[in-house]
Order: structure tokens, then C-alpha cells, then sequence
């Protein structure tokens, strides 16, 4: 079990080196008036243009490539979905699949939606792939004055999140050792998998306590203000990351409204 | 700096009827180094816990005073360190450096100072890579090297080790060992909860032995403590230097293989090792942390599937292909957590579950989960939640738990790993009987010791690059 989400690539690319917290807000900026539209042509633009300043995060599209790919199985489930349920079948009918009609406008719907969810997932995934979680606390605590306890608390939380894997498979082991397999009954297999994430959660909530004793005994209790040891600075350039970003998502919007492709998600 | 006085200190974890610890007087002087010894559950943990101010006033009832520095401790938090057993809980932060920081952060002090007192720190340890290694990329050893530069750091008048070595293997403690050797000063008082006494005796002036009832029971210079009461402290299961224990090999010549690995190999994690485990014989498996040691005790389990090679245990095909069921009256895997393996909230029900899950009657069930009780002294934990056992118990009812289904091969993963004296003992003789009986046991194991006195054929694994 390798959770993507946890690595990232050290780069020196322009727009890489953001504060982590420009670079989030910026993605939010970006991502949250695309939800405003139901249109294929808004997210069209969006993602032409979250593949245009790629390089300038120093992000390679084959390293996208691998990190999107599970968003390629939330499309192919919004597909199916609407193919199946759809309520409105305009259009053309494309091809009868059973009691199913596959017209044009449920696939222009489909097409709408399955890029909707790469655009506005996309710039998530560039951020996280360029920002240390360090910096992103230090930038989180610093910044924005989030309560430390929050951000180093869940920053160390976070470091113990890989082990899960390894106890997940060492706890599945255990349960073989003693006899308990699902075999082929599904209601077994059910039954398995939540007595093992029980106990995965249980071993979890150990080592947090544990994890979170230790913080203590090294003052994270302190209640003194903590001084920081690694300086994240806000600047213009930061500045110029959210404004640009904000320009962008408005330009695609506006567009798709001036095409008269414009299709509100509300009325 | 770093004084410690006890007048009848007691401390009571909420819920619990007993005392942790109670009736303490000791005075500790500025400087001095103290090992703190006593049986399993004389307190001593608790006792640290309370002199690092980890014992909030609603966790539990206290009676008599701790002071450090004529300060309550839960004041004096600043005079205090604390390293704990487990390296993977302690660290902070995902590059050495900063987890070093971490502390100083907390205690506000100045930007300027901190990476200066960092890199001291981490000096001071002994602590081989730069600030920016990954604390993902240190081994067991590194890790624990680096927790106690982190609280160095922050220049404790008092420092406290609670088994800082029990979860590392030897090259690891020995690292540790090292550390804390060099790191140590004249203005640091040390108190060290450690029951491989050999192991910590460079290191203290001073032992100082709780009684499971309450009280100080010995405290002096461990020459004469030890001579006083070494032996009785052999019999609670402290390892007191110079207690051997006589060695148990097998009498008779092996007899028929039980499993034969050919070449087998998983990817990434065990490169091809080919070995047989025989009946009648204790068979051990070492070599350096990461040479596979685990893996391979995992494939000979039938738990995991091999990317290369063969393994024979007898009818029935590759026995990562064999029902659960079958494999647990055949082969009885034995992990090294034992709170892994444990999935009922009684102990008698775990017992019960391997011969109820192969279809024994409900009157051989109970005629083997009492047999077991008896024999691996469980009988008065019957109806305990096995979660809550201390670390001996637990490992017995592990062992129990693969018994119950009376599998002819007893696969073992570091079985005397962290156990006390005691539970090492009762172990080796339950492994010898087994063995003298025609079981086959295969023990995979860091531990020199039992390979000494029980092993009877060694198949060591090495790390290739």
C-alpha cells in the first residue's frame, strides 16, 4: 500500500518554490469557481491551462500521469453512472445498450462532468507533489497563525500514516496464522476486513498516544510561544502565485459564459 | 541541578485497584547516575512517568511528595527528559535536524541559537549523517540515537531512559549504549530503567531496586547490591550478570523434515535461501536486522507466497496455497507482536478459537484451552483481555494460541525478544520439551543467548547490497 500523497519532489522550478500556503490557496482559487459550471468548455480551458504552467512547477506530466490515475477510475464510475441513471436522454441515440439508450447529451454530460473532476483535482495534486508537508505546517503556523498544535500535531500524525500499510498486511497475516480466512464467502470477507481495520485503528490510536506523550515530554504542552527554526516568508511573488491563479479560473469562466456554453449548476 | 528527593511517593492509575508504585523515600543527588531495577511491575515506569510531570492530577491519586529541584515535576518540566523504548513514537518530524528542533521550538528558544544547539546536540550522540537524513531512512539504532539528541537539546538537568534498547536489536542497542556513554556530563543526573543490567552497568554509579509491594527494597553501589540480592532478582527475572542458564540441546539426532526451502526468495525482501527444518530439532534462523530473517519465516508459514522457488511441507501442495484452517493444525506461526495475533477479548477465547475453528468438540475444546492454561500459567488470567497482559504474558498466550491447534512445526519470531529473565527461561524449557517431544521449531531470532542454550542447527541469512 503506497499512499501517493506522501511523497514529493524537492524542485527549484519558479512556481514550486511558493510559500506552500500561496500554493494551496492558489489551487483553491483556481479549482473552486470551476464548480459554478456544468459546461465542458470551462474545465477545458482550466485543464489547457493547469498543463500550460506544469513545467513551472517542475512538475514532469508522466509524474501527473501517475498520481492522477485514480482519478481515470472516478471517471469511468461517473460514466457508468450516467449511462445507467441518467433522468434526461436527449440528443442522438449513440447506442442501445439493453434497456439502456446511450444518447449524445448523456455523453456530453459525462464528458462535462469527467473533466470537471480532472480540473478541479488537478491543481491539488501539483501542490502536494511540490510542497514539503514541513514547509506546509511551518507555512500554515507561521502565515496564516494556525494553532501549532493542530498543524505539527497532524504533521507528526501524517509521519506515522506509511506504517499503516505495513501493519495492515501484518495483521492480515496474523489472522491467517490463526486460522481465519474469508474463504470464498463474501460475508466472511466482509467480516475480516472490519475486524482487521478494527484492530488496525485500535493499534493506531496506541501509537498516537504514545506519539503524543512523547511531543509533551519534549514541551509541545509548553504553553511558552514556540519560536520557529525554519522561516517560511510570505512575499510578492506569493502574492502575484493567488492573484494570477484568480485571473485564470475567471478568464475560463468568462469565456464559457461569452460562447454561451455557460450552464449554471444552480437554475 | 537535577536533585531528586521521594518521601513515600505512591501513584495510583485511575480504575485501578492496586498501586503502581507506593512508599518511595529516595534522594538523588545532583550528577549521580542511577539504574532503576525491580520485577515486572514494580512501577518503575511509573515512577519515571511521574518524575517527567507526565502523570496528570486527574489521571490518577497520588500520595507523598516528588520534588526535582524542591519543584513539583509537573513544574519543573524543563529541568526533565525523558527517552522512551520506542524510537518510531518519539520522532517528530520527517528530517533529523528538524526533530531536534522540534523541542527547542516548543520551549521558545531564540531562532539564532537553535540550529547551533542542534548540531551539538546531535555531536553529542554521535549521530552519523546530516541534519536533512530522512528519520524514515535511520535504522531502529539511528532512530533512538536521534531521540535522545532531541531531548539533549534541550540540556535536562535530569534525564530519564525508560528501556531505551528493549526495541532495538543488539547492534542497535549497542549503539544507543555508546551514545548515552558519550553524551553524558557531570551536570547531568541520569536515571535508567533497564532490565539487561549487564548492558547498563557502564553507565550508573548507583542501583536502586523497587519492591513489587511498595518501597525501596536494595539501593547502593551494584557491587554490593547485587551480591545482596542478585540472586533473588535472577529468580523475579532481572537479568543479573553472572546468572547462566544451563543449556538445553536436543539429546537425540533429528528425524524426518518437516519443511524444505529451495531457493525460495521474495522480491525486495529475501534474496533465494535454501534450508531444511527437521522434527526434533530447534532450528535458528539469524543474521542482520533486514537480511530477511521475517520474510522467511513468513514463507515457511505458509503466510506468504514466495516469487521464486519451492517449499515442501508435505502433502497437500505449497502451504501458502493450504486453507487457514489446514495450515494451523500443521504449521503454527508465531509473530513477533504479539498483540497481532490476538483477535477476542478474552484470554480462554483465544485459546478456543484455533480448536473450534478445526472442529473440535466443545468438550476438547475446553480440555485444551484448560490443558494450556495450566501449562503456560495463564490459569488465574483466564477471562483477562489479552490487550491488557504485560509483555510475558502476552508472548505465552501467543505461544498458546499456536499450540491449541497442536501443529507438528512451531514457526517463532524473535520469541525471547524483550522478555524478562523469567519468561526467557519458561520459554526455552516450553521450546526444549516441545522439541524432545518431535516437534520441529524454527526460531528466527536476534538473540545469542538462546542460541546458545536451546538451538540445535543455525541457518544464518546475510544482507546482500
Amino acid at each position: 500500500m503506497t499512499l501517493t500523497v506522501a511523497t514529493f519532489e524537492a524542485s527549484t522550478a519558479p512556481l514550486a518554490r511558493r510559500n506552500p500556503v500561496a500554493k494551496l490557496a492558489a489551487a483553491l482559487l483556481f479549482s473552486a469557481p470551476l464548480i459554478a459550471t456544468l459546461d465542458p468548455l470551462t474545465p477545458t480551458i482550466a485543464l489547457a491551462i493547469e498543463l500550460a504552467v506544469l513545467p513551472l512547477f517542475g512538475v514532469r506530466y508522466g509524474t501527473l500521469f501517475r498520481r492522477a490515475w485514480p482519478l481515470v477510475l472516478a471517471a469511468a464510475g461517473i460514466v457508468i453512472t450516467l449511462v445507467l441513471f441518467a433522468a434526461e436522454r436527449t440528443g442522438a441515440t449513440v447506442a442501445t445498450l439493453g434497456p439502456f439508450e446511450v444518447t449524445t447529451g448523456v455523453l456530453i454530460t459525462a464528458l462535462g462532468m469527467v473533466l470537471r473532476v480532472f480540473a478541479i483535482a488537478l491543481p491539488g495534486i501539483i501542490v502536494f507533489a511540490t510542497t514539503d508537508p514541513t514547509d506546509l505546517a511551518d507555512a500554515l503556523v507561521q502565515n496564516v497563525r494556525a494553532p501549532a498544535r493542530f498543524a505539527i500535531g497532524a504533521l507528526a500524525a501524517f509521519r506515522l500514516v506509511p506504517l499503516l500499510g505495513q501493519e495492515w498486511q501484518m495483521l492480515s497475516l496474523a489472522r491467517r496464522a490463526r486460522g481465519i480466512d474469508a474463504g470464498r464467502s463474501p460475508v466472511a470477507r466482509v467480516k475480516l476486513f472490519v475486524s482487521t481495520a478494527f484492530a488496525l485503528l485500535v493499534g493506531a490510536i496506541r501509537r498516537g498516544t504514545r506519539l503524543a506523550v512523547a511531543m509533551d515530554a519534549r514541551g509541545f504542552d509548553a504553553g511558552t510561544p514556540r519560536t520557529y527554526a525554519r522561516r517560511q516568508v510570505f512575499g510578492r511573488a506569493d502574492a502575484a502565485l493567488m492573484i494570477g491563479a484568480t485571473l485564470l479560473s475567471a478568464a475560463a469562466l468568462t469565456t464559457s459564459v461569452l460562447t454561451g456554453l455557460f450552464r449554471p449548476i444552480i437554475g | 541541578m537535577g536533585e531528586v528527593v521521594l518521601r513515600g511517593f505512591g501513584w495510583r492509575h485511575a480504575g485501578r485497584k492496586a498501586w503502581a508504585v507506593r512508599g518511595v523515600d529516595l534522594r538523588i543527588a545532583h550528577g549521580e547516575r542511577v539504574l532503576l531495577l525491580g520485577p515486572s511491575g514494580a512501577g518503575k515506569s511509573t515512577l519515571l512517568a511521574a518524575l517527567a510531570g507526565l502523570l496528570p492530577d486527574d489521571s490518577g491519586e497520588s500520595s507523598g511528595t516528588v520534588e526535582i529541584d524542591g519543584l513539583d515535576p509537573r513544574k519543573a518540566r524543563e529541568q526533565v527528559g525523558i527517552v522512551f523504548q520506542d524510537p518510531q513514537t518519539q520522532l517528530v518530524m520527517s528530517r533529523s535536524g528538524d526533530d531536534v528542533a522540534f523541542g527547542l521550538e516548543n520551549r521558545g528558544v531564540p531562532a539564532a541559537e537553535i540550529w547551533p544547539r542542534v548540531d551539538e546536540a546531535l555531536h553529542r550522540v554521535g549521530f552519523g549523517y546530516g541534519r536533512d537524513r530522512p528519520t524514515a531512512a535511520l535504522s531502529g539504532g539511528e532512530q533512538q540515537r536521534l531521540a535522545l539528541a532531541g531531548t539533549l537539546a534541550l540540556r535536562p538537568g535530569l534525564l530519564l531512559l525508560d528501556e531505551p534498547t528493549a526495541n532495538l536489536d543488539p547492534a542497535g542497542a549497542a549503539l544507543i549504549r555508546s551514545a548515552i556513554a558519550r553524551a553524558l556530563d557531570d551536570d547531568t543526573t541520569l536515571i535508567i530503567v533497564e532490565h539487561r543490567v549487564a548492558e547498563a552497568l557502564t553507565l550508573v554509579d548507583r542501583v536502586v531496586v523497587l519492591e513489587p509491594g511498595g518501597g525501596v527494597r536494595a539501593d547502593g553501589p551494584p557491587g554490593a547490591v547485587f551480591a545482596a540480592h542478585g540472586d533473588r532478582l535472577a529468580d523475579e527475572g532481572v537479568w543479573v550478570p553472572g546468572h547462566a542458564v544451563a543449556a538445553r540441546k536436543a539429546v537425540t539426532g533429528p528425524g524426518a523434515p518437516l519443511v524444505r526451502a529451495d531457493a525460495v526468495s521474495l522480491r525486495h525482501r529475501l534474496p533465494p535461501a535454501t534450508l531444511t527444518a527437521r522434527a526434533g530439532e530447534v532450528l535458528a534462523v539469524t543474521g542482520p536486522n533486514g537480511a530477511g530473517k521475517s520474510t522467511l519465516a513468513l514463507l515457511l508459514g505458509g503466510l506468504l507466497k514466495p516469487t521464486s522457488g519451492t517449499i515442501d511441507a508435505g502433502a497437500g501442495g505449497a502451504p501458502y496455497r493450504w486453507r487457514a484452517v489446514d495450515l494451523t493444525t500443521r504449521i503454527g506461526s508465531v509473530f513477533q507482536d504479539p498483540e497481532h495475533q490476538f483477535v477476542t477479548n478474552r484470554v480462554a477465547d483465544e485459546l478456543a478459537l484455533g480448536p473450534r475453528r478445526i472442529g473440535r468438540s466443545e468438550a476438547e475444546v475446553s480440555r485444551i484451552v484448560e490443558e494450556l492454561l495450566q501449562r503456560l500459567r495463564l490459569a488465574k488470567l483466564a477471562g483477562a483481555n489479552p490487550h491488557t497482559l504485560s509483555g510475558g504474558e502476552a508472548r505465552r498466550l501467543s505461544v498458546a494460541t499456536a499450540l491449541a491447534t497442536a501443529p507438528r512445526l512451531l514457526i517463532l519470531d524473535e520469541p525471547t525478544f524483550g522478555q524478562d529473565r523469567r519468561t526467557w527461561i519458561e520459554l526455552v524449557e516450553l521450546l526444549a520439551r516441545l522439541r524432545d517431544d518431535g516437534h520441529g521449531i524454527i526460531a528466527v531470532t536476534h538473540d545469542a543467548d538462546f542460541v546458545a542454550t536451546v538451538a540445535d542447527s543455525v541457518h544464518r541469512l546475510e544482507r546482500t547490497a
